[in-house]
C-alpha cells in the first residue's frame, strides 16, 4: 500500500485524572478504509480532535499528510473533512444553503459551488429535499448531509466519527456504500470511528481496537483473528444423530474417533454439537468420516472468526489487563 | 396648497435621488476601475471566509425575532423621547441658559421628567441590546452541533468570535446612526431649525460613543457565550453584571461613602481626597463612564467631571465649552470604556483560542 498519511506517534491526552489516550501509535495509509472500534469512552473521539488540531495532545505527535494540525492547523483543515457525530446545521437555513456557506468558509467560488453542491446532494439522495429547512431533516437525512457537507471541499482524508449511530438498517447500508465508492473511485482516505462491529466490518480494510486509549490490535479481520485465535483458525460445528443399534454413550465415542483424524487439535461436544478445532479445513474430511461410521449428519457449519468474537476477546482481555 | 409644496417638494427629491444613484454608480464603477488596475484577476475574486462568516451572522441578526423585538422597543423609545423633547422645547428655551446656541442638541436632552430623554435611554437600552446580540453567540452554536464543523473547516479559530463581534457591531452601528440621523432629520422638520456643524459632530462623537458602550455589552456577553454551556445562564449572569453595576453598586457606593464621610472641620485637600476617591470608584463602572461622557458631548456647559474648587469656578464666564475641549474632557472615559471592551475580548480568546471543542 501507498504511503502514510496519518501518522499518530507516542499520542497521549490526560484529563485531570483520567487518560483518554495512552501512548498511541498509528499509520493510516493512503486510500484505504480504517475502522476505529471500541466502546464508549475508548478515546476514539478524542483521537480524532488531536488529529484535527481542535484539542492539544499531552504529549506525543500527529502528522496528518506530513502536516502537524497544532502547528498549521488550516493546511490539514484543507485537506481533512471531519464529520463529527450527532452533526448539526444551521436549523433555519436550507439543506443546500448549508452546503453553500461551509463552501463559502473553503473559499470555493459562488457558482462552482452551487453546481457542487447540487451533484453532491444528488448523490447522498438528498436533492429533492435540498431547498428544505435542515432543521426539518430526519437523523439520517443529516447524516448524509454530513456527508456532503465533508465532501465539498474536494478532501484528501475523510473522518468520520460514529457515522451509523442512529440510522436505521437501511440508511446504514446505502451510507456503507457511499463510503465503499468513495474509497474505492476517488481513492479517499476513510478514518471511521464506530463501537458497531458490523458495519466497520463490512467497509474498513484495516481496524484498530482500542480499549481505554489503547490500541490493542490493529490489522484487517482475518489477520486479527489469526493473531487471535491460534492453533485454532478452522472451527467446524458438526451435528450428528446416530444410526439405528447404536447403544451407550455414542458422543464420547463418535468425538475419540474424530480426534484420531489428522489435523484434528480438538473436539468438544457441548449444546448437541461437535466443535472440531482443525488446523486446515477439514469440513469435507469431516463429513465423510461421520458418514462412514455409520451416523447420520444433520447439520455442518464452518466457523469464521467475525469481529464480534473479536471484539469479545479483546475487551475481556482489555478488562483482565486493567 | 401645503400638499403641494409637500408633492413637489418630494418630486424633487425623488429627481434629487435620482441624481444620487447615477453618482454613486459611476463611483461604483469608478472604484472597480481600479481595483481591477491595482489587483488584476480580482474580478472573480472569492470572498474570504471571514467575508462570508460576517456576511452570514449579519443575516443572522437581522432576521432573528430578537433583533425585531429589540429594534421595535428602541424605535418606540427613540419616538416617546422625540416626542418628550419637542414639547419641552420652548420652556427649556425660555430658561435664560448657557446652551442657548445649542438648541439641536436639546433634541437628545430634554425632558420633563415623565420620560427619560434619548441619550439617557440609550444607556439604559444599550447594555440590553448588546446583551441580547452576543449572549449565545458561541454556546448555541456548541448545542447545535455546528460548532466543531465550522471549527473544523480551513478558518483560523479566531474567526469566529471576531466574525460574531464584528457582525453584531455593524448592525449596531447601522442602527444607532440611522436612529440618530431619524432623529435629526425628524427634529429638523418640526423644529424648523438647522443644527450648527458642532451640533452636528457633537450628535456623530455621542453615537460613536454609544456603539463603544454597546460594544463593551456585546463583548461582555461574548465571553459569557463562550464561557457557559448554556445561553440561558450566560443571559441571566450578563444581565446581572449589567443590573449590578447599573442599580447595586451605586447603592454599595453611597453607603461605604457615608460612613467614611470626613470631619466637617476637615482640611480641603483630605474633602477633595474623599471626593475623586469616591468619583472614581463610580467610574469603575462602564455605565458612569458612559453618562459622563454623553452628558459631557451633549451638554456643552458641562466644564469638568471632578470637582471644582471655587478658584477654579472664580471668573470662569459660564460659556459652553468647544467640542475639541469637550472631547478632551471624555477622553479618558472613553479610553476606560474602549479598554474594558479589549479586556473582555481578551477574555474570549483566552478562553477560546485553547479549548477543546468536542460535538455538542
Amino acid at each position: 500500500m501507498g504511503e502514510s498519511v496519518i501518522e499518530l506517534v507516542g499520542l497521549t491526552k490526560q484529563y485531570d485524572s483520567l487518560t483518554a489516550v495512552n501512548h498511541l501509535n498509528l499509520n493510516i495509509r493512503k486510500g484505504e478504509v480504517f475502522g476505529l472500534l471500541g466502546p464508549n469512552g475508548a478515546g476514539k473521539s478524542t483521537t480524532i480532535l488531536m488529529m484535527l488540531g481542535l484539542t492539544e495532545p499531552t504529549s506525543g505527535t500527529v502528522r496528518v499528510c506530513g502536516i502537524d494540525p497544532l502547528k498549521h492547523p488550516l493546511e490539514v483543515k484543507r485537506k481533512v473533512g471531519y464529520m463529527p457525530d450527532d452533526i448539526g446545521f444551521y436549523e433555519n437555513y436550507s439543506g443546500l444553503d448549508n452546503l453553500l456557506y461551509t463552501a463559502g468558509l473553503n473559499r470555493i467560488p459562488v457558482r462552482e459551488a452551487e453546481e457542487r453542491a447540487m451533484q453532491l446532494l444528488e448523490r447522498v439522495g438528498l436533492r429533492d429535499v435540498a431547498h428544505k429547512k435542515a432543521g426539518k431533516y430526519s437523523r439520517g437525512m443529516r447524516q448524509r448531509l454530513g456527508l456532503a457537507d465533508v465532501l465539498i471541499k474536494d478532501p484528501e482524508i475523510i473522518i468520520l466519527d460514529e457515522p451509523t449511530l442512529g440510522i436505521d438498517p437501511q440508511g446504514i447500508r446505502e451510507f456503507l456504500e457511499l463510503i465503499i465508492q468513495l474509497s474505492s473511485k476517488e481513492g479517499i482516505t476513510v478514518l471511521l470511528s464506530s463501537h458497531h462491529l458490523h458495519h466497520v466490518q463490512q467497509v474498513c480494510d484495516r481496524v484498530g481496537i482500542f480499549v481505554e486509549g489503547k490500541l490493542l490490535a490493529e490489522g484487517d479481520v482475518s489477520s486479527l483473528s489469526a493473531q487471535l485465535f491460534p492453533g485454532e483458525p478452522y472451527v467446524i460445528e458438526a451435528g450428528a444423530v446416530p444410526g439405528s443399534g447404536t447403544t451407550g454413550n455414542w458422543q464420547a465415542a463418535l468425538a475419540d474417533a474424530l480426534q484420531q483424524l489428522d489435523g484434528v487439535s480438538s473436539v468438544r461436544y457441548e449444546e448437541d454439537k461437535f466443535r472440531i478445532s482443525c488446523t486446515h479445513d477439514l469440513s469435507a474430511a469431516i463429513s465423510r468420516f461421520i458418514v462412514e461410521k455409520g451416523y447420520d449428519l444433520v447439520h455442518l457449519n464452518r466457523k469464521t472468526y467475525a469481529l464480534d468474537d473479536i471484539y469479545q476477546r479483546y475487551f475481556e482481555g482489555g478488562k483482565a489487563h486493567a | 396648497m401645503r400638499w403641494m409644496i409637500f408633492t413637489s417638494v418630494i418630486l424633487k427629491e425623488a429627481k434629487l435621488m435620482h441624481k444620487l444613484t447615477q453618482y454613486i454608480s459611476a463611483w461604483d464603477s469608478m472604484v472597480q476601475h481600479i481595483k481591477d488596475r491595482l489587483f488584476p484577476g480580482s474580478v472573480n475574486a472569492v470572498p474570504s471566509a471571514f467575508r462570508v462568516m460576517v456576511r452570514k451572522e449579519v443575516a443572522d441578526q437581522v432576521r432573528s425575532w430578537r433583533f425585531l423585538v429589540l429594534l421595535f422597543l428602541i424605535l418606540l423609545t427613540c419616538f416617546g423621547s422625540l416626542y418628550t423633547s419637542i414639547t419641552n422645547l420652548p420652556e427649556a428655551l425660555k430658561q435664560n441658559d448657557a446652551e442657548k446656541g445649542f438648541l439641536f442638541l436639546k433634541l437628545f436632552t430634554v425632558s420633563d421628567g415623565t420620560l427619560p430623554p434619548f441619550h439617557v435611554f440609550i444607556g439604559f437600552l444599550g447594555p440590553l441590546l448588546g446583551i441580547a446580540m452576543g449572549f449565545d453567540a458561541v454556546n448555541s452554536e456548541q448545542n447545535r452541533g455546528t460548532l466543531s464543523r465550522i471549527i473544523s473547516q480551513p478558518i483560523h479559530r479566531d474567526y469566529l468570535i471576531n466574525a460574531k463581534f464584528v457582525s453584531a457591531l455593524i448592525v449596531i452601528s447601522v442602527l444607532f446612526f440611522s436612529l440618530g440621523f431619524m432623529v435629526m432629520g425628524l427634529g429638523l422638520f418640526i423644529i424648523g431649525i438647522p443644527p450648527s456643524a458642532s451640533e452636528f459632530l457633537r450628535i456623530i462623537c455621542f453615537l460613536c460613543l454609544s456603539i463603544c458602550y454597546v460594544a463593551f455589552w456585546l463583548n461582555l456577553s461574548i465571553l459569557f457565550s463562550i464561557r457557559f454551556k448554556q445561553a440561558a445562564t450566560s443571559a441571566l449572569t450578563a444581565i446581572a453584571v449589567w443590573l449590578f453595576f447599573t442599580i447595586f453598586y451605586q447603592i454599595i457606593i453611597k453607603m461605604v461613602a457615608r460612613v467614611m464621610l470626613p470631619d466637617p472641620a476637615a482640611s480641603p485637600e483630605e474633602i477633595m481626597g474623599y471626593q475623586s476617591f469616591f468619583m472614581n470608584l463610580m467610574r469603575l463602572v462602564p455605565s458612569q463612564l458612559f453618562s459622563d461622557a454623553t452628558v459631557t458631548l451633549l451638554m456643552p456647559s458641562v466644564r469638568s467631571l471632578g470637582p471644582l474648587t471655587m478658584e477654579q469656578v472664580y471668573g470662569a464666564i459660564p460659556s459652553p465649552l468647544p467640542l475639541g475641549q469637550s472631547l478632551l474632557l471624555v477622553w479618558p472615559q472613553l479610553t476606560g470604556l474602549i479598554a474594558a471592551t479589549i479586556a473582555c475580548f481578551a477574555g474570549s480568546y483566552y478562553l477560546f483560542m485553547r479549548r477543546e471543542i468536542r460535538a455538542r
